[in-house]
């Protein structure tokens, strides 16, 4: 007997409608996306080649879809089998941010039509850290659709396959650990080769992946709170909040890594003082900073981290603080030079947010058609 | 303006029709960039006798050259009138009588006319050696010129020569050939520079003295603005060669056949002010210019050019530019995206929604945790 | 292995791997020893444009009209339509020329063909390249996905991505060497080059570029100097002019590693929109770290087989616990 179970219930909610309709309204604007190019739809120029579709769908839905990684890490790698009931629907959203990433990234991709072409091993700029990230999104991406594949096949009834599957879920779940920490370090590295575009602030040279992919874990954890708790809301489940709270070690641990990181770079590159700057870059870096530092100053109390509310808006404050690590380097304080300005077409977020949307109602639907949720009466 | 005056008597003192010197006052107007009633001020005031000022013309170092191409001027009867709408009291060249007479009636013009006749000066001054290089009348062009200039209504410097020195000025200058707004400093001069000179720029500034008892406007070189206020760059038919790129390199050429731009073979319609391409030279028609007839310009209205920069071997520096409109800034660039109301709204509604969200979140889930306890 | 020595091994590798790599950091790249490029003199430059229109011609591209404010080519900046352009610094009432204070002077955009360049580094395909032999920085669009990191990668934004075409591409100036016009390897200069009318844009081998760019720094203000036009190995003529005051320094001899198309100018660099650049290159900097962490594929190999361990250990504990 399976452990999950399908939560089943009406599809077409409330919620869900609100959603379709933002999708649909996305979707006229993709359908021009790729009847009239990019130029009709979206606000890109020469200095700022990648907008919202790269730096959102891509570089931040990604990490947003880190919370199967991160529980990955934590049940298999440090072996804290308790949080087994998180693992499904977290692999479940990491499968969909994931994907739908890199079909933000399709739309974002100027020659569509020959994206084969960074698949043939001849082509391959081995100097390039664009290679890595889209080749290590497109295997993960595979690789999570068969760690979630038990799911459909226990629900069809496939127990041949799924046996010889969980064979090999091991070295599965392995490369699920190494693909994202290999890639979402990169995320990072990106950033290196841009050089002096990048805002001082946040041009960190060779610390960006070490940055980067704390910062993606802490996002990890912070979408299993999230998610985990906006299903309690949602779907009126028990709240898991004292299962989460155990978590609350290792985020206290990332958060004050990253931070101490963080500052101690600037520290070394003598950039402390732009900080106080009193400019955009600086109240930017002060907001991300505060955003990092108000979940810690939560999570360090027990009797706060106790309390789902409190859990959440911790979370919350860690997924907009991560958001905005990113957001800083790659678009508001990213300067190509003087006279280019970028703000994303309306056109541009509909597509952005028709893909969220997308996403959100394919979870929805999954997880009452699936047995993805942990049965209640065996939760913790 | 009513025009009040007996033609017929104009008729007669210059030899030409009625409707022939309208069309040449309108004319002269139109190309000083005055309005029609301004044509009809100039008729009156050349129709009547008594405004024809005293000129006093004093030669220098030079080759005749602007008196020459004045002489030869091609309006109607151009030198009758302008030997009638002036009253030339004394010219080197074209006075009748010679000698100690001629010295004496410029002398006795001078003082019965202090204070109201045009002083034309033709020609450079020399000053080295305390101007002995060139003496009329035992006196030095030096002294001459001082002296005329003292008690003169306006001074017209009229050549290359009398604006700055002209050909005698170019290195390495043995007389210490100076033009007479160098000699004159105190004193307004007005320039009218060309090797020759456009006799058309010279009738028109006297028109404009005859007609308003004043000097037009000029710049800084003392060259009226009228005509000299645009480089022979900016009017020049071949400009839009210069602008595709296109040059003849040398004289012959296919380019130099296809009349491309001769800016390679060292014209200096870049950094020369003259009005050659709209008025061409002597009304000989044909588009008769230098740069008209294959030739590049050599700059001989411009001090510093002619007579200075190699004729066909030195560039010329471009000034063309008034840059606002013509090239963009360096900050300027292709596309460029501003804030638009809706992506504006959108953001804020998408952002706010998740934090929203996230309070009502909290507050439900505490009020979940207060049922269970 | 205890989750304690795993821990340990893996650090300890990845530390070992670090250090044995962070020595061989990867510098900038060098000069290829006959690569050619151009030096542009900003202090020559009339504005005239001619080699606006010449690479328009030469590369078959439309003019781009400012709005409905003109009928004829004035691009504003480098563009998918527009390879090479000249733009205006101005200062004041801008009369004089070279000036940086109440002067004006025009400086050229066009591709730098970076020695070290960072669009070749990024592009994930290798559709930018660089010749071998020649260094010029090439674009092949057969193999390219659209991904756009050449342009954020290149410190000057040079590639330009066709957006208001469907199928697009990318655009950028190609040292008049592109298929179908091939002419430097036909023995020809650049078109830019050779329409220039002042000598302003001369062609030639980098190192004789240099030499000639120093020379120039070497020139007394005020003497007279005799500019080659064309091509420096054989200028079609010289360019008799007085030498201005230029800033003793050459855009292109360090910056990032350098660049085969160098500028030389009487107004500083930073004011012509030139990019903050440091001495190394940014592209030098992400190869390091890249190929400190995945040179060989050594870490992320040794990393998997230390996970696949780990997990197998941990999932055959969960499944008996999961079988009870």
């Amino acid at each position: 007997m399976s452990a999950h179970q399908a939560l089943g219930g009406r599809i077409f909610t409330k919620p869900f409608l609100v959603l379709l309709l933002i999708f649909v309204v996305g979707l006229v604007f993709m359908v021009e996306r790729f009847s009239s190019g990019m130029g009709a739809v979206s606000n890109l120029n020469g200095g700022f080649a990648w907008g919202i579709w790269v730096v959102f769908d891509v570089v931040v839905g990604t990490a947003f879809a880190c919370g199967g990684y991160a529980l990955a890490f934590m049940v298999y790698v440090f072996n804290k089998g308790q949080y087994h009931p998180l693992v499904r629907p977290a692999v479940l959203a990491s499968l969909l941010g994931y994907a739908l990433g890199g079909f933000g990234a399709f739309f974002d991709m100027g020659r569509f039509w020959q994206f084969y072409e960074i698949f043939i091993p001849g082509n391959w700029n081995f100097n390039s850290v664009m290679l890595e990230v889209g080749l290590c999104v497109a295997v993960y991406i595979i690789i999570l659709a068969l760690e979630f594949a038990p799911a459909v096949l226990e629900k069809f009834g496939m127990h041949g396959l799924l046996k010889s599957l969980n064979k090999v879920l091991f070295f599965l779940i392995a490369l699920g650990v190494l693909l994202p920490t290999m890639h979402q370090s990169s995320l990072g590295s990106l950033l290196i080769a841009m050089g002096h575009k990048v805002h001082p602030l946040w041009q960190v040279d060779h610390m960006q992946p070490v940055l980067a992919l704390i910062s993606a874990l802490i996002m990890g954890f912070s979408i299993v709170i999230f998610e985990a708790s906006t299903s309690a809301v949602g779907f009126s489940r028990k709240s898991e909040a004292s299962l989460l709270a155990k978590m609350r070690q290792v985020i206290i641990g990332l958060l004050s890594t990253f931070l101490i990181v963080r500052l101690l770079v600037l520290l070394v590159q003598g950039k402390l003082g732009l900080i106080f700057a009193a400019d955009f870059a600086s109240l930017m870096i002060l907001l991300e900073t505060a955003l990092f530092a108000i979940p810690l100053v939560i999570l360090l109390s027990p009797e706060r981290s106790s309390r789902g509310s409190q859990l959440l808006i911790a979370a919350m404050c860690m997924l907009m603080a991560g958001s905005l690590y990113r957001f800083d380097a790659f678009l508001l304080t990213f300067n190509p030079g003087p006279g280019y300005s970028y703000f994303p077409s309306a056109a541009e977020i509909m597509i952005t947010l028709g893909v969220v949307a997308f996403e959100i109602m394919a979870y929805l639907i999954l997880v009452k058609t699936l047995p993805v949720l942990h049965r209640e009466e065996r939760a913790l | 303006m009513e025009i009040e005056l007996d033609y017929s008597s104009i008729e007669k003192r210059l030899g030409v029709t009625r409707r022939t010197f309208l069309k040449f006052c309108t004319g002269v107007a139109a190309s000083l960039g005055l309005s029609s009633q301004s044509a009809i001020a100039m008729a009156n005031a050349i129709a009547d006798p008594k405004k024809r000022p005293p000129v006093i013309w004093l030669h220098g170092q030079e080759c005749t050259g602007p008196t020459e191409s004045l002489l030869r001027s091609e309006q109607p009867s151009m030198e009758h009138l302008i030997l009638d709408l002036i009253s030339l009291d004394y010219h080197q060249t074209l006075d009748a009588g010679a000698g100690h007479s001629v010295e004496h009636i410029k002398k006795q013009s001078m003082l019965e006319n202090k204070g109201k006749y045009l002083l034309v000066i033709e020609g450079a001054i020399p000053i080295k050696d305390k101007g002995i290089y060139c003496k009329i009348a035992g006196e030095t062009m030096l002294d001459l010129t001082l002296e005329a200039a003292e008690h003169a209504a306006a001074i017209v410097a009229f050549g290359s020569c009398a604006s700055w020195g002209g050909v005698q000025s170019a290195s390495p200058n043995p007389t210490g050939a100076t033009g007479a707004p160098q000699v004159l400093k105190d004193k307004t001069v007005v320039t009218i520079p060309g090797c020759p000179p456009n006799p058309a720029n010279f009738i028109g500034t006297v028109l404009y003295f005859v007609t308003y008892g004043k000097l037009p406007p000029i710049d800084a070189e003392g060259r009226p603005k009228w005509a000299y206020g645009r480089l022979v760059h900016e009017n020049c038919y071949r400009r839009p060669h210069f602008d595709a790129g296109r040059f003849a390199t040398e004289f012959g050429d296919d380019g130099h056949k296809k009349g491309y731009c001769l800016y390679k073979l060292g014209c200096k319609g870049p950094e020369t002010y003259n009005n050659c391409p709209s008025l061409e030279y002597n009304n000989v028609g044909g588009n008769v210019w230098p740069i008209g007839v294959g030739h590049p310009c050599f700059g001989c209205s411009e001090k510093g050019v002619g007579f200075e920069k190699a004729m066909f071997n030195e560039l010329s520096d471009v000034k063309t530019h008034t840059p606002p409109n013509m090239f963009p800034a360096i900050e300027v660039r292709e596309s460029s995206s501003g804030i638009s109301t809706g992506a504006a709204a959108l953001t804020g509604v998408a952002i706010g929604a998740a934090v929203g969200a996230t309070a009502m979140g909290a507050r439900k889930l505490d009020q979940q945790e207060k049922d269970q306890s | 292995m205890k989750r304690r020595d795993f821990l340990k091994a893996t650090l300890g590798g990845t530390a070992a791997t670090l250090c044995a790599t962070s020595v061989e950091a990867r510098p900038n790249l060098e000069p290829a020893p006959q690569a050619v490029g151009m030096l542009f003199d900003s202090t020559l430059c009339v504005g005239c444009k001619a080699c606006v229109s010449k690479c328009k011609e030469v590369n078959d591209m439309p003019p781009v009209i400012d709005g409905d404010k003109t009928t004829w080519d004035s691009a504003r900046d480098l563009s998918d339509q527009t390879l090479n352009v000249i733009k205006v610094y101005r200062d004041g009432n801008a009369t004089t020329k070279d000036s940086e204070v109440d002067g004006y002077c025009f400086e050229k955009r066009s591709c730098m063909h970076c020695v070290d360049p960072g669009c070749v580094s990024v592009c994930p395909c290798t559709a930018m390249r660089q010749d071998k032999v020649t260094g010029i920085v090439t674009h092949h669009p057969d193999v390219c996905i659209g991904c756009r990191n050449c342009m954020v990668g290149c410190p000057y934004n040079v590639p330009q991505f066709e957006y208001n075409k469907l199928f697009g591409q990318i655009r950028k100036c190609e040292l008049c060497n592109q298929p179908g016009v091939e002419r430097i390897n036909k023995g020809q200069m650049t078109g830019c080059a050779e329409a220039c009318p002042t000598g302003s844009t001369l062609f030639g081998p980098r190192e004789a570029l240099l030499e000639e760019a120093r020379r120039r720094m070497q020139l007394k203000p005020g003497e007279l100097y005799r500019y080659p036009m064309g091509d420096i190995t054989r200028p079609y003529n010289y360019h008799e002019k007085i030498v201005p005051t230029y800033k003793q320094h050459i855009w292109g001899e360090k910056e990032a590693g350098g660049t085969s198309v160098m500028h030389i100018s009487s107004v500083s660099f930073d004011k012509l929109g030139m990019p903050p650049l440091e001495e190394r290159s940014a592209a030098s900097i992400a190869e390091s770290v890249q190929h400190s962490v995945y040179s060989f594929m050594a870490l992320p190999a040794l990393a998997l087989a230390g996970l696949t361990y780990t997990v197998r250990k941990n999932t055959r504990d969960h499944d008996e616990g999961d079988d009870q």
